[in-house]
């Protein structure tokens, strides 16, 4: 286990199989964004209640997928980071946070924007959107906290304990709905029941997720080689693969 | 018309467009902050 | 600034941000970790008397009045144990309907009526086309005449 870490911990081993990833990353999300926008806005009918209003949903519940799930990343490659000290996970968390801290943003702002027709508000406090409003002060906190310090490893070490520390907020946003009695109503899509959408109006949806997903996935891959070459700079791998 | 109703969105234009706006508009500056970085990284690589 | 004197600073503000956001969270949840408070729950009286407090459920069908000069609206709120009267005036929600879910933030009168002063609709989270939403409902009624 620990040496399969290491060889994939290797930066010169990630270096040359993401510039081969990150290119077919990057055509699956476009053709997923593109068929997941057509579907969205243009194939998928409007809803019973909410008439056209709810096509918010292709842009709202991916960001909020991504919100936890780019936490996730974070928290795991920090526990890495403060466990065997691997460069590329310090990586991982540093190019997570602000594309992180992004797709909190878009699920608050698109959350508000469809809150307002709907429910007649804009916000509520209520323990889910409250929840998310946290999460996006721990990615902000985390990109404050990390790159406040010379050193980079103390950096590294100091936000990777605060990311630890926010894991708690996770569960909380997620069970939130269920715990409380909250504005938002439950979850459309969960694991162990069928989804509560029309298959018409699914498929985009999980199109746009696949969409958001490589688009993280794509950013976070560039983001890593240039923390890999800005670290490794006197290296001679990087010298013989870029200095020619 | 079937442009119209594109653009109306059954009266949540402004909601509906609004949304989409901000979210293309973050999308793209993280993709393009991301490659400049990167493009930089390796031009002054390269200068050295 | 020199670089420690900068560090400490950030880190003042992110504690205090952490400090400020935790402080939220008790605050907002200790008065309302109950988002709303249900018809049947005020009427045994487990919901505040004097403060301000939200009330959710369903709008009763048929209970809709109307002021035809203003925006004042009266409905019956239920959670088909209880029943409470709600006035409010004002705008309401596009999803504001019989049969629909909301949340009201007012107050409780003597008269047992609540005067709502904000309204909100509550939807759940099933989405499908107008045409297969018929179709169900037919299929319910039709159901439902069977098992009369």
């Amino acid at each position: 286990m620990y040496r399969w870490i290491q060889q994939f911990g290797s930066p010169k081993y990630f270096y040359d199989i993401s510039l081969v990833v990150s290119k077919w990353i990057g055509v699956i999300c476009l053709i997923c964004f593109i068929a997941g926008l057509y579907g969205g806005l243009v194939i998928a009918p409007p809803d019973y209640q909410q008439g056209d209003s709810y096509r918010i949903i292709y842009i709202h519940v991916p960001a909020s997928w991504m919100s936890l799930f780019v936490y996730m990343i974070l928290a795991i490659s920090g526990a890495i980071t403060l466990i065997w000290r691997i460069k590329i996970a310090d990586f991982v968390a540093r190019s997570s946070a602000i594309i992180g801290a992004s797709f909190t943003f878009l699920a608050l702002a698109t959350g508000a924007i469809w809150g307002k027709p709907m429910w007649g508000t804009y916000w509520v406090w209520d323990a889910r959107l409250t929840s998310e409003l946290i999460l996006l002060f721990l990615y902000l906190g985390y990109i404050a906290l990390q790159s406040s310090f010379e050193d980079r490893r103390v950096g590294a070490r100091a936000g990777a304990i605060l990311a630890l520390i926010g894991v708690i907020n996770i569960p909380i946003i997620h069970y939130s709905v269920e715990w409380w009695s909250t504005l938002h109503q439950g979850p459309t899509i969960s694991k162990l029941d069928a989804p509560s959408i029309h298959y018409s109006m699914l498929i985009p949806l999980l199109l746009m997720a696949i969409a958001y997903k490589t688009f993280y996935i794509y950013t976070l891959l560039i983001n890593i080689r240039s923390e890999i070459i800005e670290s490794e700079y006197n290296a001679t791998w990087v010298k013989k693969m870029i200095g020619d | 018309m079937l442009f119209e109703n594109f653009f109306s969105m059954g009266g949540y234009g402004i909601y509906v467009w609004s949304a989409y706006a901000i979210t293309f508009i973050v999308l793209i500056l993280n993709l393009f902050f991301t490659i400049k970085r990167e493009k930089k990284i390796l031009r002054n690589y390269k200068k050295k | 600034m020199s670089p420690r004197k900068k560090r400490i600073f950030v880190i003042c503000i992110v504690l205090s941000g952490i400090t400020i956001s935790v402080a939220l969270i008790l605050t907002a949840f200790e008065k309302n970790l109950m988002y709303f408070y249900s018809p049947t729950e005020v009427a045994n009286g487990s919901a505040p008397e004097v403060r301000d407090f939200r009330i959710g459920g369903i709008v009763l069908k048929d209970s809709v009045k109307r002021n035809v000069d203003n925006l004042k609206v009266s409905f019956v709120l239920t959670d088909t144990v209880s029943e409470i009267e709600v006035q409010y005036e004002g705008i309401l929600p596009d999803l504001f309907r019989e049969g629909q879910g909301i949340v009201a933030n007012g107050k409780l009168q003597s008269n047992n009526i609540f005067i709502a002063k904000q309204v909100l609709a509550k939807h759940d989270e099933n989405y499908m086309p107008p045409e297969v939403a018929e179709a169900l409902e037919k299929a319910n009624s039709h159901f439902m005449e069977q098992y009369k």
